[in-house]
């Protein structure tokens, strides 16, 4: 079949046009394609830029994720596995990582140390202006260099030879094999970098890649080829000789069409797409997709809500899984308990299991006496109308609906809700200009740390400026404790302290329903690094 | 004639440079901020990318340095997708959004023509009412309704045969373009069909047809060289401005057949507040615009004797 193809066989002028009219026709689709071992897939956006250090969006993570590996990556089962680092050693005051000898580009150029020292030295320097330079902090001078203090040179990374990175900590980073996971610590080669002239990562041929695919072919907003890497070390990872980034499109109804044509591999699926999926006998699957959703709390002094008898009332007055079971509906989230997913983990199993949150209690009789207090010690008979700052998503505007009514019913509050389109509600945030906003927060990293420093003083994700000295200490010891029991009751103690403050109030936790074409096996969606993962898949027709 | 063309260009201009002007102060006046990100940034990564962008200038400052660069046909670098110029983002999308709006335009117009003479014709009687309950369908269903049912068609149309008999989305061959192009042309089709419709009708009334049919001329030719070629006029007038709305408003036919064209940008510019793409989108569709409306005019001048007169 395959020399069927070749330009060996021209073909007439009339069944061109057939073919251009059928193209690709034939009766199961192009989801997986056998005889080129190949598979089609969707992705979610058009990524803005493949530069690993600027990135911040999930479609182009997933993309990286496919097309580079770090010094450390993750397996089938979302546990941490060697990657360029052949071996690693984390120290009190530092760490080191001896990279594997047949790492290599995709030009056959073996992959040193002094990659990731340039890429690193990269992200923290001021003129990149990398969003994600915040996530190598822990690295000595990090901070210094990224203010513009210190020179890129003084940061605590050094290339001792082509196979030996040194790490300096600016304070004990027990967690860091798992911070190294994160895209933006990805490796990028200086000679290629300089090459580029300021376009790196703009189009295919403006990178050169070291992961199990590279990308031989970018059309914007349109499609995308990732080949196999013939270069890439590793007989585990990219079994696939070619994945086709086909569509491009955010719209959920398409990508099932999509699917029910045969023409992708996988697709998520909501709520009112399930009774169908059912009907064709399709196997469902569920995956937690790793951020939590609260109502978050404006704690800047002069607001209503900076009133912690306030906030217990609002708090007492609402339950998350009637949010979830009775408003949103959607069969994959799950009613969020603590500021730490169900999915986090502890010292030797769930940290949920370990540390059970605080439980709670819809109280109405407790609610409307916190919501008194509140008058008495804020000195008013009313209180004035709260606003309730929301995206404009179909499921944050349910859920603030549902809260406008239901603190109506149960207190009386006026709430007013300002729905905002993104980029309007993160202006509105970062200025304080409201009393709840309806956020949530996605892990970038596989430790309880990744939520667990949300509400340090110091941090500017904190848009809500919650601000106490038990926090931070909890958050400190959490940050540089070496003994992981330790960490962890400080996770512990940070859950409790949320609760008892109502630092904020826990909504949700997204999770997606997905299909996936049951011929292609290993594919992975995931709650932390990239949502859906190739690197492990492979076309497995036996079972047809 | 070349007065004329020379006069409307200069208006055209004026238009542009006004759409431009406005379009900029109305961009800085939207509540808030194309720098801001999920994860937040410390202020020296933050004046790093005002600095990049030309943000920390005046906004009056910045104004003149954008008219600068428009006139030298520079818009500048997308706020969103840090490595592409707008000029290289419209290069690449506005021609598929293009042909896919000459596509739907031309089926919107001859399908426009040919069902509004028809109910003209056959006025008051059975195709008459069922055209325009159709016509009535086209106009008030949205879109994205249309585009969602007809990809559910060509789904269960392709597991019938048991082939691929029509691409369910995607971008690259004419197979590809057919029905997305039908359902961008839908709506204007429909409103063409009313507009024949009622200028047909007041045609078939009129001295110089009722003259004709005395003369003896036969019917067909009545129908051809004086209904038709009257009629048709107010539908040229409006095609212009619906080539222009049809190519930039493919938003959500673009989203559910994920074709990459320009509509997307047009939309998701304002979104993300990607104050380069917004500016370069709406010049370009303004001056796109203006062009057509003026394109328009002239070939009025052809068809109609008496607008060159004038």
């Amino acid at each position: 079949m395959r020399c069927m193809r070749s330009s060996a066989y021209p073909c007439s002028s009339t069944s061109c046009l057939w073919l251009l009219l059928n193209s690709g026709s034939n009766s199961t689709g192009q989801a997986i394609d056998v005889e080129d071992n190949a598979v089609t897939i969707t992705l979610r956006a058009e990524p803005p830029q493949l530069d690993q250090g600027r990135s911040t969006d999930a479609s182009s993570f997933v993309v990286l994720a496919h097309a580079f590996e770090g010094l450390i990556a993750y397996d089938e089962e979302a546990r941490l596995t060697p990657g360029v680092a052949e071996r690693w050693e984390i120290r009190e005051d530092g760490a080191t990582f001896w990279l594997r000898e047949d790492a290599k580009w995709s030009d056959g150029v073996p992959v040193t140390a002094y990659d990731f020292e340039f890429a690193w030295r990269r992200v923290v320097d001021p003129a990149t202006a990398s969003q994600y330079a915040f996530i190598f902090y822990s690295i000595k001078n990090a901070e210094a260099v990224n203010t513009g203090v210190l020179p890129k040179e003084m940061l605590g990374v050094r290339a001792v030879s082509d196979r030996q990175l040194e790490v300096e900590f600016e304070q004990p980073t027990p967690y860091f094999d798992k911070l190294v996971a994160f895209i933006t610590f990805l490796p990028v080669r200086e000679d290629f970098y300089n090459s580029t002239n300021g376009r790196y990562g703009a189009d295919a041929d403006e990178m050169i890649y070291n992961g199990p695919y590279m990308i031989t072919d970018w059309v914007h907003s349109a499609s995308m080829v990732w080949k196999k890497n013939p270069y890439y070390w590793s007989d585990k990872r990219g079994f696939l000789d070619e994945i086709r980034v086909a569509y491009i499109t955010s719209d959920t109804n398409a990508k099932l069409n999509l699917f029910k044509d045969g023409q992708i591999v996988e697709t998520e699926l909501l709520s009112p797409m399930l009774p169908g999926a059912m009907a064709e006998r399709w196997q469902i699957d569920r995956i937690m997709d790793g951020t939590v959703f609260f109502f978050e709390f404006n704690h800047r002094p002069g607001r209503v809500t900076d009133n912690l008898n306030f906030r217990k009332a609002l708090m007492y007055a609402h339950e998350s899984s009637e949010l979830v079971y009775k408003a949103l509906k959607e069969a994959s989230y799950l009613p969020a308990v603590s500021l730490f997913p169900a999915w986090i983990q502890g010292v030797n199993g769930p940290f949920r299991e370990e540390y059970p949150p605080p439980e709670h209690h819809m109280d109405l009789e407790k609610a409307r006496h916190h919501l008194e207090l509140a008058k008495q010690e804020l000195g008013v008979d009313e209180f004035p109308p709260i606003v309730m700052l929301s995206g404009d998503t179909p499921v944050s505007l349910v859920a603030s609906a549902y809260y406008q009514e239901l603190f109506r019913k149960r207190l009386g509050l006026e709430i007013r809700i300002d729905a905002q389109i993104f980029k309007q509600r993160l202006a509105k945030m970062t200025s304080g200009d409201f009393d709840i906003v309806l956020a949530g927060w996605g892990p970038d990293y596989d430790d309880a740390l990744t939520f667990g420093d949300f509400f340090a003083s110091w941090n500017l994700n904190n848009r809500g400026r919650y601000n106490s000295p038990e926090m931070d200490s909890y958050i400190r010891t959490a940050q540089s404790s070496l003994d992981p029991k330790e960490r962890m009751d400080a996770f512990g103690n940070i859950q409790q302290l949320v609760y008892d403050d109502v630092a904020m109030l826990p909504m949700y936790e997204r999770g997606w329903s997905f299909v996936v074409d049951p011929r292609l096996k290993g594919f992975r969606r995931r709650s932390v690094g990239p949502e859906v993962d190739y690197n492990y898949a492979y076309i497995d027709v036996s079972s047809d | 004639m070349m007065w004329f063309i020379g006069k409307r260009l200069v208006q055209g201009l004026i238009t542009v440079w006004f759409i431009a002007t406005a379009t900029f102060f109305a961009m800085h006046n939207v509540p808030g901020d194309p720098l801001l990100n999920d994860r937040a940034t410390t202020a020296i990564i933050r004046a790093n990318l005002e600095a990049k962008y030309g943000l920390d200038k005046p906004v009056t400052t910045q104004y003149f340095i954008y008219l600068n660069n428009i006139a030298h046909g520079d818009f500048g670098i997308s706020f969103a997708q840090e490595n592409r110029e707008v000029n290289d983002i419209i290069r690449e999308h506005f021609p598929v959004s293009a042909i896919l709006g000459i596509l739907a335009v031309v089926i919107a117009a001859v399908g426009g023509i040919l069902w509004g003479s028809l109910t003209a014709l056959y006025r008051n009687r059975l195709p008459d009412y069922i055209i325009m309950f159709l016509v009535i369908l086209g106009i008030s269903v949205p879109s994205f309704v249309i585009a969602a049912l007809s990809q559910l068609g060509i789904v269960t149309i392709n597991s019938l045969l048991g082939r691929t008999f029509l691409p369910v989305a995607g971008w690259g061959t004419i197979s590809h373009m057919l029905v997305p192009a039908l359902v961008l042309g839908l709506t204007t089709m429909a409103y063409l069909t009313r507009l024949m419709r009622s200028s047909m009708l007041e045609i078939v009334n009129s001295d110089f047809v009722r003259t004709a049919k005395s003369k003896g001329v036969p019917p067909a030719r009545i129908f051809a060289r004086h209904q038709l070629r009257n009629a048709v006029l107010p539908v040229i007038t409006v095609l212009g401005p619906s080539i222009a709305a049809i190519t930039t408003g493919g938003f959500v036919v673009e989203i559910v057949f994920a074709i990459p064209g320009l509509g997307r940008f047009f939309v998701e510019a304002v979104q993300q507040l990607d104050y380069t793409v917004i500016m370069g989108t709406t010049v370009f569709y303004g001056a796109f615009l203006v062009f057509m409306v003026i394109l328009v005019d002239v070939i009025y001048g052809f068809i109609d004797p008496r607008v060159r007169m004038n």
